[in-house]
């Protein structure tokens, strides 16, 4: 659940990050009154993209009327498909150097890492790339507590010292509380400034938080106006994403939802314990072109799985499904058999021709190997792997083009 | 669309029971049987959803309630 950015330095302010004076300006007069107030600023369009620079969603401005004529062109460009929520007028300010700070998580590590680099201001995997020495990749824990210690050497390992090192020290501490006492998936700082005058300053900062966590944080989301109803993805949702969430809310039972649509043929009913994402790259590995992504579990019922079967079997350019999960203890075979045989009956379709294969193996798999078997669909059960699974649909997919 | 899976089949004489009728509705987890004035009545739009728990069987006497697994004939 991503954070506009005047949203993210609310936050930022709580820890104390070092913020330029700014505003939220919504109409032109807000801005030119931003301006008056705090001298020459730069106005940031407040979308949840990136892009602005290129897009021209950002400008300076030295007078209020500057400002206030830049409100008006900022404010109807569409950033990446997104329209502006807002504008922010912040103090313009004289930068010697640009730093990398970020805080997210390795998935490999299974722990936070800290990216810290002293080229900042553009993109940080080319840095990466091109200068791998500016870069610094600095693990901590979940469970231990954590100590500015972390954030020295992170900010060292790239070779700043002295002052610059002490003084960068504690922003990037208070990054990694953020991180943790807001269960964020990511707090970045891109750029974090040097002025002229040594002080620090965050120019730019993005924020995202994990989504199971919006109960917990509610009463923060309440005090940044952030309503219940705002998904807050990187983009809007489709339509075939809604129709999804339809599916999953309109039966209270399992889990048949997070739709993510992709632009393959090969439509995806998966599921269980990782299952999804293992599957998803799995179909992807072996050459596939997934035409969702999507997660079922919990026991869903007949009629929930139907309709999901339905929804990707109706979305266009898709001619087969792949009905995968890992090994099920919670949910049971024969119930997601049937759901999605009655989805491809009642699309119209056979389901022997369109289901190119079924391999959910354990609870109740004999049950729903009988169903499987009466209707001709090729199934497996755990002895083969996720990966085999999903080569052997993506083959089908291959010998029918 | 009717149900494709399971069929539910109650006796005749039993179907026509209230007592009975009101325990099936209750014991039975997906709505399949629905407690009516004249008796118990199936409701074919949940048969599919049957979990083959074998409440139903348990809660009628002996052989009045059938419980069909359609893929199996
Ligand atoms: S077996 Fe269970 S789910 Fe099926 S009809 Fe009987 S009580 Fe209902």
């Amino acid at each position: 659940m991503r954070f506009y950015e005047y949203e993210s330095k609310a936050l930022f302010e709580r820890r104390g990050l070092p913020l330029g004076r700014s505003r939220l300006a919504h109409d032109a007069d807000g801005a030119r009154a931003a301006a008056a107030e705090i001298g020459a600023v730069v106005l940031k369009s407040q979308v949840l993209s990136g892009g602005r620079m290129k897009a021209g969603a950002v400008k300076f401005a030295d007078t209020p009327d500057e400002a206030a004529s830049h409100f008006e062109t900022i404010l109807p460009i569409e950033v990446n498909g997104q329209k502006a929520r807002s504008v922010l007028v912040e103090e313009k300010t004289p930068i010697a150097q640009e730093y990398f700070v970020s805080v997210t998580w390795d998935g490999r590590a299974k722990k936070p890492v800290v990216l810290f680099s002293d080229m900042g201001g553009i993109d940080i995997e080319e840095v990466a790339e091109k200068h791998p020495e500016h870069v610094s990749k600095t693990h901590f824990s979940t469970i231990l507590p954590i100590t500015p210690r972390i954030a020295k050497e992170a900010v060292g390992a790239v070779g700043v010292t002295g002052g610059e090192l002490n003084r960068l020290t504690p922003i990037v501490f208070e990054l990694m509380q953020l991180f943790l006492d807001f269960d964020l998936t990511l707090a970045e700082i891109n750029p974090l400034a040097r002025l002229e005058d040594g002080r620090f300053i965050v120019l730019d900062g993005h924020v995202d938080m994990e989504a199971e966590a919006r109960g917990k944080h509610k009463a923060l989301l309440e005090e940044l106006g952030i309503g219940e109803d705002e998904t807050r993805q990187a983009r809007p949702p489709t339509s075939f994403e809604i129709a999804g969430r339809k599916v999953n809310e309109a039966d209270h039972r399992g889990v048949a939802g997070n739709v993510v649509e992709f632009d393959g043929d090969l439509g995806l009913v998966i599921g269980a314990g990782g299952g999804s994402l293992t599957l998803f790259d799995a179909v992807r590995n072996q050459g596939g072109r997934p035409a969702n992504y999507c997660e079922i579990g919990g026991n869903p019922s007949v009629k929930k799985a139907c309709e999901l079967t339905k929804l990707i079997l109706a979305k266009p350019g898709v001619e087969k499904i792949a009905v995968m999960m890992n090994v099920v203890s919670n949910t049971r075979v024969d119930i997601v058999a049937r759901g999605v045989i009655k989805g491809c009956i009642e699309s119209g379709r056979d389901p022997a021709e369109v289901i190119a294969i079924f391999r959910i193996p354990g609870a109740w798999e004999d049950e729903g190997f009988k169903i499987l078997a009466k209707y001709g669909v090729e199934y497996c059960d755990r002895s083969v792997s996720m990966y085999d699974a999903a080569g052997r649909a993506v083959a089908k997919m291959g010998a029918q083009s | 669309m009717p149900a494709l899976f399971i069929d539910v089949r109650v006796a005749d004489d039993a179907s026509k029971d209230g007592a009975l009728a009101k325990k099936l509705e209750e014991v039975c987890p997906v709505g399949i049987f629905v407690a009516t004035d004249a008796g118990v009545e199936i409701s074919e739009e949940n048969l599919d959803e049957c979990t083959l728990c074998d409440l139903c069987l348990e809660a009628a006497p002996k052989g009045t309630v059938q419980v069909i697994k359609r893929y199996e004939e």
